[in-house]
């Protein structure tokens, strides 16, 4: 009976020593995670003099300011640059919605000479890269003259095969019956796709949607490619804009400030729709 | 029939322009640009057709320090990001409290902007006239000299590419293994726990055959994409990267096709085929490797 208990009390102490070790290193990477936030955050709100007082960097302030901000909008276009990357990620995201939507109802409802080949032809595309592509777009978009405009910086981003893959595979498990009742009703191919067949599958547009937000507002390298304008420069390019030639002399709590103005939207929706994002992430995508 | 195919061409047609534009005749346009030597982009003419691009970039310094980085970046980021991904979804999938909240906090790298953030760690690595820098005041703690992570020697530089590497791509690793691990049938833990299994017996001989098909996807979407590495680079070392003796293989594409050293479309498309090629031999070398696990 003794043993029974040294055993016992023993895989007990086991199991909370496993504990704490388990929650002390989640905590560690969790703070490794959100420290840069916080310093960025932290050094925003210093001063330009107290920041370039402290030859040993304080982890806190005793004197927030605002003026950084006031700064990153008004010294170096940051409002321009959001304007821009608004418009960007709307106008590729309708786009792509509306390209998307149809090429995927093709595929699973309506039947056509050729559908299969096609649509291997449509799946091999996933394995191109983007960088063996790009090259010739570059030259494509500068030929035709569209180098900063938004037309170029949008036409080359507006079809994704992943997506209609996705959303294909999402219409055909709506039921083969309920387009047969709906075409004896007399609706036609159109009503029945927005009507029914995009209802039903919200989720999946609206995680297709969130994602493509998400790659529109991070974009950078085709973007830096086809503008050299700022006055078309997204945010990505604009922050590199910022560190090499913005704000005169080296200011770094303006520049944090600029860096927390563009992270604050995409990790604003991403608290709201986090189940949302991370279930749409997991589905499919992978970064870039 | 005949209306039906004309209207499943018509819902087609936008997505088949875009993609004959965009994807199949850059296609054939960047092979045929690859062996195209001395292409002008400005008379649009070339005096002949060979291999002459290929033995140029292979033989350019810049091209070789692009692709020792590169490897060295995969060689230390895939393995190391896939092992601590796989250590925190098991200490995640093992505790019930603050779950989610854990979840939420290690996926927010995902959502943001690699540049901005990129900037960030600059400037906590970064030493300057003014300030040694954070981490360099956390090293002084340990009695270490300060270091210059962004201008100082290579392997300091590396380091915090990798770190920064790391920082970034752990969010999606995390995911797709705690969803992995989370769908394992809990039976056969149970049967486990009554036979008395070791704990170390229950991770090698249950979890990680049921999750190595994940293991495996993460370790070749990895691959694939820190091959492709360019944007973290820019965000830590800024657009200059030959300057800064961290360039990567994509950054030497888009430094062959545009900017001040940029101009040569044809050693550019030379370069992302030679990655091409890296990439798939990659590739299929994981998916043989993975094919031969008994599963």
């Amino acid at each position: 009976m003794q043993d029974y208990d040294k055993i016992s009390k023993q895989a007990r102490t086991g199991a909370v020593i496993r504990k704490t070790v388990t929650y002390t290193l989640l905590t560690l990477w969790g703070l490794i995670v959100l420290f840069p936030f916080y310093w960025m955050i932290l050094t925003s709100f210093k001063s330009y003099g107290s920041y370039n007082s402290e030859y040993v960097p304080k982890m806190y302030t005793t004197s927030p300011t605002w003026q950084n901000y006031n700064d990153a909008f008004t010294q170096v276009t940051l409002g321009k640059y959001f304007a821009n990357t608004l418009v960007f990620t709307i106008v590729t995201t309708a786009l792509m919605l509306f390209v998307i939507v149809f090429a995927a109802f093709a595929f699973s409802r309506l039947e056509f000479r050729g559908k299969n080949i096609v649509f291997t032809l449509f799946l091999s595309l996933m394995m191109i890269p983007n960088e063996l592509v790009i090259i010739t777009n570059f030259v494509t978009i500068t030929d035709l003259g569209l180098r900063n405009t938004f037309t170029g910086l949008i036409l080359p981003s507006v079809t994704s095969v992943f997506y209609i893959y996705l959303l294909k595979e999402n219409f055909e498990q709506i039921p083969n019956e309920l387009y047969k009742a709906a075409k004896v009703d007399g609706t036609s191919d159109l009503k029945y796709l927005f009507k029914v067949m995009i209802p039903i599958c919200q989720p999946t547009v609206v995680t297709i949607i969130i994602l493509k937000v998400i790659e529109c507002w991070n974009s950078y390298v085709w973007p830096r490619l086809i503008t050299d304008d700022a006055n078309y420069f997204l945010v990505s390019n604009g922050i590199q804009e910022i560190r090499e030639n913005g704000f005169g002399r080296e200011n770094i709590p303006a520049m944090m400030a600029a860096v927390v103005a563009i992270s604050v939207p995409l990790i604003v929706l991403f608290l709201i729709f986090h189940k949302k994002i991370m279930a749409g992430v997991s589905r499919g995508g992978t970064k870039g | 029939m005949k209306s039906n195919n004309l209207k499943a061409w018509l819902y087609l047609l936008p997505a088949i322009l875009f993609l004959g534009v965009f994807m199949v005749y850059p296609l054939i346009d960047v092979l045929i640009y690859s062996v195209e030597e001395g292409y002008n982009s400005a008379s649009q003419t070339s005096y002949g057709t060979g291999l002459y691009n290929y033995s140029y970039v292979l033989h350019d310094p810049y091209f070789l320090q692009a692709i020792k980085n590169t490897f060295i970046i995969v060689i230390i980021t895939v393995p190391l990001s896939t092992g601590l991904a796989l250590l925190i979804s098991l200490g995640l999938n093992s505790i019930k409290k603050l779950k989610e909240l854990f979840q939420t906090i290690f996926f927010l790298p995902y959502v943001t902007n690699t540049l901005a953030v990129g900037l960030v760690f600059m400037i906590m690595f970064k030493k300057t006239p003014y300030t040694d820098g954070l981490i360099n005041m956390i090293l002084a703690l340990f009695g270490k000299g300060p270091v210059d992570f962004i201008d100082g020697p290579y392997w300091a530089k590396m380091f915090v590419m990798c770190f920064y590497t790391v920082w970034v791509v752990l969010p999606f690793k995390i995911l797709i293994l705690t969803s992995a691990l989370a769908s394992v049938d809990e039976v056969y833990y149970k049967a486990a726990k009554i036979d008395g299994t070791p704990r170390l017996r229950i991770f090698t001989r249950i979890t990680l055959p049921m999750i190595s098909p994940m293991i495996f996807y993460l370790v070749i979407t990895g691959f694939i994409g820190a091959f492709k590495a360019y944007s973290d680079e820019v965000a830590i070392f800024g657009t200059n990267l030959n300057a800064a003796g961290m360039n990567t293989i994509v950054g030497y594409v888009y430094d062959m096709l545009y900017g001040d050293s940029g101009g040569y479309p044809s050693y550019a498309s030379a370069a992302a085929l030679i990655l091409f090629a890296i990439v798939f031999t990659i590739t299929c070398i994981n998916l043989l490797i993975s094919r031969k696990q008994p599963v």
